[in-house]
């Protein structure tokens, strides 16, 4: 128990929990909802209201708010029971666009893999080659420094209008965001492996993809899966609104379809599942990080 | 014939003269002038210089890690300017792959040099090496996790396993505290002569090369270094650090390779 206080992770873990319920209470506070009043309201003015959907008359009588109708933030208690419905049909299809969440997110993950595992291999690839050789770093980085800033949505409206399909295109977005920061870092980590493990691998006679394998890539390992990690963010930050834009069925478009409903906690629960979903792939670079990263 | 010849390797490197790069003519700088030295098939020859003297450029120009701007080197009659598995160099950094074991640092060297063996064979004399050099129970071990002294015994290991007609020592033993120093020496010396290696070696410390070498070649400092005698070290084998200390040879030798360093550095001194 001593170490397990002297480490301070009971306390973190008390101080999350702690300002978590914290920030529901606010939360909670914050977004109550007032009853329904109907004094000094006439009976034409509450059959208006009525009428417009904006109250529903209970069984005995009196008003209160239509519970259908969004009115302000919803609170914590809308939302979580909001997600538990959600994730009880996470696997169901209602009809050609209401997918269950469970599908969603698996659009998602596998168009964002698809344009992310393409780029790494391109961006490794170039880095690699970039890397090794500063004259063809010196030819390519004018390329590279024009490309690298602009916005990977900026490139949607070309990329529709050249693969005129939207699902291509939002790979293609993809794979723009992920491409720039795995080709600086790989470059980077290439260019300043030790010259003596290079001078290693030429006595030994390493041929070249020999030496990419064994020596090359093991070297610049922790670099590179830095600059994927990066890209990794960045690819996530590009994929949302690129459904968004699209109309392509995944996360993204769900916050958005949600939020044509006007349905408020959807839009919330969408958020919640980008983070969970980008929490889970992160901690999983976490874990490649750890496994190829190596002590001087 | 010579088992190996350094003929006449001159390397020059091009300086400019001024701060900005077209400021001013440029001007070679010139490391070494004209080294020449025939070394016989298992000797153990030592060239002994101030730091910074061209000594190091001199191994790299043998190793075919650098190329001489002038003259060659001939090993076994063959001129040799590119790197190969005929000669490996033990590497004053230990150069050793950080992500590797100890043991799969050596065994690469051996997969490298020996393709057509199948893995077991391959295994087998990794660990042959590993065992003779002292490294056993230390297989599995990062090098982060090994001492300067281990760290060199696996250089070691990993050159000799690889079985090169020439070994090439770059200050091997600059980065090892001075006890371990002694003891990695003896199992260098015992390796040397159960392989029957040549070995060149280049180093600063003067006891290290009365102690290991047949012939000590002294260098000049740079600029235009060049090796300006051969000492043949009399000394009979096996050597020990406790008892060569009290023979005479021992005592001419140190005190002839030390007035040689002083004159040199006197030598630098007024020539600034």
């Amino acid at each position: 128990m001593r170490g397990f206080l002297r480490n301070g992770s009971a306390q973190s873990w008390l101080i999350t929990l702690f300002l978590l319920a914290f920030l529901l209470l606010v939360w909670h506070l914050a977004t109550l909802q007032p009853s329904f009043d109907a004094a000094g309201l006439t009976e034409e003015q509450l059959m208006g209201l009525e009428f417009k959907g904006d109250i529903v008359r209970t069984d005995t009588g009196s008003f209160i708010y239509n519970p259908e109708k969004a009115r302000g933030i919803p609170g914590p208690g809308t939302v979580v029971k909001k997600t538990i419905e959600e994730l009880s049909e996470a696997f169901h299809k209602k009809g050609t666009n209401d997918h269950g969440i469970g599908y969603l997110v698996g659009y998602t993950v596998i168009r964002f893999a698809a344009g992310f595992l393409s780029a790494s291999l391109v961006a490794m690839l170039i880095g690699v080659l970039i890397g090794l050789s500063p004259m063809l770093y010196r030819a390519l980085n004018p390329f590279i420094q024009v490309l690298k800033p602009i916005s990977p949505l900026a490139w949607m409206p070309l990329l529709l209008y050249s693969v005129q399909d939207p699902t291509w295109t939002a790979i293609l977005v993809v794979f723009m965001a992920s491409l720039w920061p795995t080709i600086a870092n790989t470059a980077f980590g290439v260019s300043t492996i030790r010259k003596d493990y290079l001078q290693v691998a030429s006595l030994l006679q390493l041929t070249w993809a020999h030496r990419l394998v064994t020596v090359i890539l093991p070297a610049a390992a922790p670099a590179i899966v830095a600059g994927l990690r990066i890209s990794f963010g960045s690819a996530l930050v590009a994929v949302v609104p690129a459904e968004m834009l699209l109309g392509e069925l995944g996360v993204g478009y769900l916050t958005w379809i949600e939020w044509n409903n006007l349905d408020i906690s959807g839009v919330m629960f969408a958020i919640l599942v980008v983070g969970v979903v980008g929490m889970v792939l992160d901690y999983g670079f976490n874990r490649l990080a750890r496994l190829v990263s190596y002590a001087e | 014939m010579a088992f190996l010849t350094i003929d006449h390797v001159s390397k020059h490197f091009p300086i400019s003269n001024g701060t900005g790069p077209r400021s001013g003519a440029d001007k070679n700088f010139c490391v070494l002038k004209s080294v020449n030295l025939n070394i016989s098939k298992g000797e153990f020859i030592t060239t002994i210089g101030h730091s910074g003297c061209g000594k190091s450029t001199l191994l790299n120009i043998i190793a075919g890690l650098d190329k001489g701007s002038q003259g060659g080197v001939i090993l076994e009659g063959k001129e040799v300017d590119e790197p190969g598995l005929d000669r490996m160099v033990v590497f004053q950094s230990f150069a050793l792959m950080p992500w590797l074991s100890a043991f799969n640092n050596v065994r690469l060297a051996v997969k490298a040099a020996n393709t057509s063996w199948d893995d077991k064979r391959v295994h087998e004399h990794t660990q042959k090496y590993m065992d003779m050099m002292g490294l056993k129970g230390a297989e599995e071990k990062k090098p982060a996790f090994l001492s300067g002294g281990m760290r060199q015994r696996v250089g070691l290991a990993r050159a000799f396993a690889v079985e090169p007609k020439v070994l090439l020592l770059d200050e091997p033993f600059a980065q090892i505290d001075a006890l371990t120093r002694g003891v990695i020496q003896e199992e260098l010396m015992r390796m040397w002569s159960a392989t029957n290696s040549t070995v060149f070696m280049v180093t600063h410390d003067v006891d290290e090369a009365i102690l290991l070498s047949n012939r000590i070649a002294l260098m000049t400092n740079s600029p235009e270094a060049r090796i300006a005698e051969c000492l043949e070290v009399n000394i009979p084998r096996p050597r020990s650090r406790e008892t060569i200390i009290d023979m005479p040879e021992y005592t001419r030798l140190r005190n002839h390779v030390l007035r040689f360093l002083m004159t040199q550095a006197s030598h630098e001194k007024t020539e600034q």
